[in-house]
């Protein structure tokens, strides 16, 4: 385990209480409302606030006991943050502010600068070196601090909404990007997308304590709580798209209403599809046959799992789904206008 | 910054009262000094500051004004620190006790120093008895002593704004990178202080060369030890000595005004604000 974490910490009357693990070289993201403790959970893993009871190991280091009165400061910690506010150096330049954390950790100056250019390239901003923090757009100093922080080539990398103000297609790259970070990562996000491509474990948090751990595809087919369902409310499929065609990974073809080419993400929300028994004439550009895996009454509908070919969940009415018969097991028809899908680049 | 259009570019006629009172407000503040400057003794005015009680005047009010900034900045910086950074009971009190030197007559300052740090004073008592150390009146360290005690508050204050408007998750951002105490000081804190910290010792500076009151009552007047100009020039005033009063007092006029245009941005303007304040503002 690269992290182990049992926190319970307060910042100005605010009290969390987490625990999680998290296994070397994984990605763990955080989601939860606003108010609901993510940023004091980061902030405890970075050593900025002082644990109430609890202990924190991290990369094999043990940097927080509240017991034994053990609280290493940030600097001695094998982290690197990004903050949500950027919060670059003004008066450096920008290679300078990405070079900071490699000086600190004892490289020369001239090493550090070369692995600062290094960074910079690889989020896009090599142009950009010698700018000053105020002169960049948002989006590029977001961009700046993710690369400050992941320069410092960390045992855990902490990243509070790191993609927040980038655009479609930089976000992408940065994904790309924190995909292929060796660092165990433990990132902030509001995108479940983003979620679920990045992460291996998804802790959502609410009113200061996690209420649900598991992998993404575990906490999608079993949300706990109403937020989580909320947040995940939304069918993700992977494939390669050549105009409007789309192969999905899961065997299943898609027609689309958006021409792409080369990999994919395909998102449509669980309203978008409708069942039927028999083979449907319809407008609709996708239809295919699936086999009922689950169904999950809610409040004023009822969730229903669809298995192969193409998983996905699919919100009925409680009457359609009485009229329809469907049960665990019941082979149906599914229904998709192509007007519903987003596909954007994987 | 969401400035209406029409407050962005005034009205090109300004009222013209409010002109008028100002230009009545700059006569006040410069008439004198057009007074001192009609009467100053031009073509005389080198060999009156070549002579050598002025020019020692001269040198022990560098020596001291540079003196009484450094002890400012030595034990002011701190403080600044503490009184920006601590919160605890009674920080309202100490403020007004650091303050309390810039609203007082220099004269009173002096007086207290006397009973403070004199032969029979507070601690100028316990100073001689258990140190040998004799009174620092009518030294030289006494003259820094009451200059920095007029001058360090005015460094205190415009540190304490520096840090104040300094933010101290850039502090955090840094340790957080791997920085130690050390380094966030040396890196982060210090060099974006550095423009307060310039401005607050040059200020301090400034008032130190000016200082008066609390000198001649706690240092007493020793040519070469405590009479800086400001003192001289009273001295030749009081003697009967006018053009050379005059001369001198040029002399202090031009320096101040050179601190004075040298600072004028960093103490009118304030400093602009972070740049990166605002994290979503627009993506690239």
């Amino acid at each position: 385990m690269s992290i182990q974490a049992e926190i319970q910490a307060a910042t100005g009357g605010f009290a969390i209480q987490a625990e999680f693990d998290a296994p070397q070289g994984s990605c763990t993201a955080i989601v939860g409302p606003n108010g609901a403790g993510k940023t004091t959970l980061i902030h405890a893993l970075a050593g900025l606030i002082p644990l109430q009871k609890g202990r924190i190991v991290l990369a094999g280091q043990l940097v927080d006991d509240a017991t034994q009165g053990v609280h290493v400061p940030s600097n001695r910690r094998p982290i690197a943050l990004h903050s949500q506010h950027n919060l670059l150096f003004p008066h450096l330049s920008v290679v300078d502010n990405v070079a900071f954390g490699p000086q600190c950790s004892g490289l020369s100056t001239r090493l550090a600068r070369q692995r600062a250019e290094e960074w910079l390239h690889k989020v896009g901003l090599a142009d950009m070196a010698e700018l000053r923090p105020a002169q960049l757009s948002g989006g590029q100093a977001q961009r700046v601090g993710l690369a400050r922080a992941a320069a410092c080539q960390p045992d855990v990398l902490l990243l509070d909404e790191s993609l927040a103000s980038l655009d479609a297609e930089t976000r992408t790259d940065v994904r790309h990007l924190l995909a292929d970070i060796p660092a165990t990562r433990v990132l902030i996000t509001h995108d479940p997308v983003e979620a679920r491509v990045l992460a291996d474990q998804l802790l959502v948090m609410e009113r200061g304590e996690i209420v649900q751990t598991g992998t993404p595809e575990e906490v999608t087919a079993d949300p706990r709580t109403p937020w989580t369902a909320g947040l995940l409310d939304i069918n993700l499929l992977t494939g390669q798209a050549i105009g409007t065609h789309v192969a999905l990974d899961c065997g299943l073809a898609l027609t689309t209403a958006t021409p792409m080419t080369g990999p994919v993400l395909v998102t449509f929300s669980p309203a978008a599809v409708t069942l039927s028994t028999a083979e449907p004439h319809t407008s609709a550009r996708n239809t295919w046959q699936a086999e009922v895996a689950r169904i999950q009454p809610e409040s004023d509908r009822v969730r229903v799992l669809l298995g192969a070919p193409a998983p996905c969940h699919v919100w009925v009415t409680p009457q359609a789904a009485n009229e329809l018969g469907l049960s665990a097991g019941t082979r149906c028809w599914a229904a998709l206008k192509a007007t519903e899908l987003t596909v954007r680049e994987a | 910054m969401t400035d209406r259009p029409a407050s962005k570019e005034p009205n090109r006629r300004p009222p013209i009262a409010i002109l008028m009172m100002a230009v009545i407000a700059v006569t006040v503040l410069a008439l004198p000094l057009v007074g001192l400057l009609q009467r100053t003794p031009w073509s005389s005015l080198g060999t009156t500051l070549g002579e050598a009680a002025t020019l020692e005047a001269l040198r022990v009010s560098v020596v001291v004004s540079l003196l009484a900034a450094a002890l400012s900045v030595a034990l002011g910086l701190p403080l600044a620190w503490v009184l920006a950074r601590l919160s605890f009971r009674g920080r309202a009190l100490v403020r007004a006790v650091v303050l309390l030197p810039m609203v007082l007559p220099p004269v009173v300052g002096g007086i207290a120093l006397f009973f403070a740090l004199g032969r029979r004073g507070l601690v100028g008592r316990a100073l001689h008895n258990w140190f040998g150390l004799d009174t620092l009146i009518g030294t030289t360290a006494g003259a820094v002593i009451a200059a920095a005690f007029v001058s360090m508050p005015f460094f205190v204050i415009t540190a304490e704004a520096g840090l104040r408007q300094l933010d101290p998750r850039l502090e955090s951002a840094a340790s957080t990178l791997g920085a130690g105490r050390w380094t966030v000081l040396r890196r982060i804190t210090l060099p974006l202080l550095a423009p307060s910290l310039a401005a607050g010792a040059t200020l301090s500076w400034a008032r130190a060369l000016g200082e008066f009151g609390a000198t001649i009552t706690f240092a007493g007047n020793h040519p070469g030890r405590t009479r800086t100009l400001p003192l001289a020039i009273a001295q030749a005033n009081e003697a009967g000595q006018p053009e050379a009063a005059i001369a001198m007092s040029v002399l202090l006029i031009g320096v101040s005004l050179l601190i004075l245009i040298g600072l004028r941005h960093r103490w009118i303007a304030p400093r602009t604000s972070q740049p990166d304040d605002s994290p979503k503002s627009s993506p690239s």
